[in-house]
């Protein structure tokens, strides 16, 4: 349910559906995202949707916080509606100079090694959202066992490709960028690709994802 | 490859071409970019009669030094920019907000901003540039825009389309004003905060960090303690939001911001103060004042009035 809006700054609204993280609070939050971004309504400039926020900017030449709010709270709102998500499967390479923070996991989390990869391939994930840096795909929900805190340094370079694990998200970094999750392995398939202006990300709020172990000589050979 | 060409000397410190940037990408973790100082954008491009969402070249700090080959073409330089022009040889002091003529060999050298961050250098022409989303802005980070998305280089050279044949002279009477209280309104996180860590938010004085860039200002001075949690779950940001991080230091998000943050947002600088607020060098003491959201669109709606103002008397 979208249980409060309020204005953030002069130009956004600020629409809070709860504090909890989960799929359904996500999915509604998608549902109003997808609704509002088809209706195209004038003076919007700008949706982010997130775990349990959508942040709706818009054009202060055109329009105000009064206006805007009206529209948002009379809008219909199909709860049926297919939120016509994909399934997308990710090939990951785990070896031992991709999967950076291997070790550091196995520490944090009291696992070794291969029962953290098989929790990790075993797994469907939903995507939550997109973003932070271009394409960035935030993906839930890991195991509880699995849940380790960030890096108390983030890394200045984290390699593109990388596959990383925060508490109970999993994101892939689109390009090289600062960062501070824990890097389990790497990808090479292309996930952001600003040249595709009509569909630049592969992986868009709402998708299922699957990881799939590939060895370091199919990910050598991924992109020949 | 067309005959007229700049070809560039010296590239600057943060050499970019920008425009109006780009809208409804948020979502995909694009933000606008586009040029910082708004209304200096649009002046530039106004004295050289272009439409007013052209691409120019923006440039923080040093500007470039350009050695013009071709057709005379007209140009201008906005912002508070040192700068000079050499013809046949001899040198003199070029002046903001007013047209220069450019003939074949002639150099401008954009040498400093004064006391400011960004100058915009608009060309009478069609710049030959690739567009994404639109939009030729370049955002470094995520490698997106004209210029394979990065900064102006050393060497490089700016072709020419089509050059604009209106060549009249056109001069402005602008200065830019200096800001120094930067008015707020506060961020859904504003109760996080001690009630001493807001009063120092508004009373204290903070200073401008080197720290800072097209992405984003790093503030530093007194410490504002947060009594509930450092981090939020991640959500979406904008450009003028405050955050503070464990370390107490505010950072503001600026044009090329990540779209999505998790440091809790103490407040939001209103839209009418934005260009200003970019100006801001490193060293420059501000301080911050509420308002409520009313007052911030009335001053929104004035800004917007005195900028189409001086468009208008061009």
């Amino acid at each position: 349910m979208l249980k409060n809006i309020s204005n953030l700054g002069d130009a956004a609204l600020y629409c809070d559906f709860g504090n909890e993280v989960n799929k359904e609070i996500n999915s509604l939050v998608i549902r109003y995202f997808k609704t509002l971004k088809l209706k195209k309504i004038d003076g919007i400039n700008n949706l982010t949707p997130s775990y349990n926020k959508l942040i709706i900017s818009y054009d202060l030449k055109r329009t105000n916080y009064k206006n805007i709010k009206k529209i948002i709270e009379n809008i219909t709102i199909d709860q049926k509606e297919n939120l016509s998500s994909n399934k997308i499967e990710i090939p990951v390479c785990c070896d031992k100079s991709l999967s950076l923070d291997i070790e550091r996991l196995e520490k944090k989390l009291n696992l070794n090694r291969d029962k953290i990869f098989d929790n990790f391939f075993a797994k469907e994930y939903f995507c939550y959202m997109t973003g932070f840096i271009a394409g960035m795909p935030f993906l839930g929900d890991l195991d509880d066992k699995m849940r380790a805190k960030r890096l108390e340094t983030p890394r200045v370079k984290v390699p593109k490709g990388s596959v990383g694990l925060t508490e109970q998200f999993a994101n892939i970094y689109t390009f090289e960028s600062p960062g501070g999750w824990n890097i389990i392995g790497n990808s090479p398939l292309e996930i952001f690709n600003s040249k595709k202006e009509k569909k630049p990300n592969l992986i868009n709020p709402g998708d299922t994802v699957v990881f799939k172990k590939i060895n370091i000589e199919q990910y050598k050979k991924y992109n020949e | 490859m067309s005959k007229n060409y700049f070809k560039i000397i010296r590239a600057g410190i943060n050499t970019t071409f920008q425009d109006l940037g780009r809208e409804n990408l948020y979502h995909i973790g694009i933000p606008f970019s586009g040029a910082m100082d708004n209304r200096n954008y649009l002046l530039s491009n106004k004295l050289v009669k272009n439409d007013l969402n052209s691409p120019v070249i923006e440039f923080a700090y040093q500007g470039p030094l350009l050695k013009y080959h071709g057709d005379r073409i007209n140009i201008a330089i906005t912002g508070d920019v040192n700068f000079r022009l050499k013809k046949n040889h001899k040198v003199f002091e070029g002046n903001c907000y007013e047209t220069y003529l450019l003939e074949n060999g002639d150099e401008i050298d954009l040498l400093s901003t004064n006391k400011s961050v960004y100058g915009y250098f608009a060309i009478g022409a069609q710049i030959d540039l690739e567009l994404q989303w639109k939009s030729c802005s370049i955002n470094t980070k995520a490698k997106i825009g004209s210029n394979d998305g990065k900064k102006i280089l050393d060497g490089q050279k700016i072709q020419i389309k089509k050059i604009s044949k209106d060549f009249s002279k056109k001069k402005l009477n602008y200065l830019n004003s200096k800001i120094e209280k930067i008015r707020v309104i506060k961020g859904t996180n504003y109760d996080y905060f001690s009630d001493k860590g807001k009063k120092i938010f508004f009373e204290k004085e903070f200073i401008v960090s080197k720290l800072s860039d097209r992405m984003g200002m790093r503030l530093e001075g007194p410490k504002i303690e947060n009594i509930i949690d450092t981090n939020i779950k991640s959500e979406g940001l904008l450009k003028g939001i405050i955050q503070i991080p464990a370390d107490g230091n505010p950072i503001i998000m600026l044009s090329d911001h990540g779209t999505i943050g998790g440091y809790p947002k103490i407040a939001v600088v209103i839209s009418a103060d934005y260009d200003k607020l970019v100006q801001l060098s490193p060293g420059s003491k501000v301080k911050f004042q509420e308002i409520n959201l009313s007052d911030a669109e009335t001053l929104f709606k004035l800004y917007e009035m005195e900028t189409q103002n001086l468009i208008s008397q061009i």
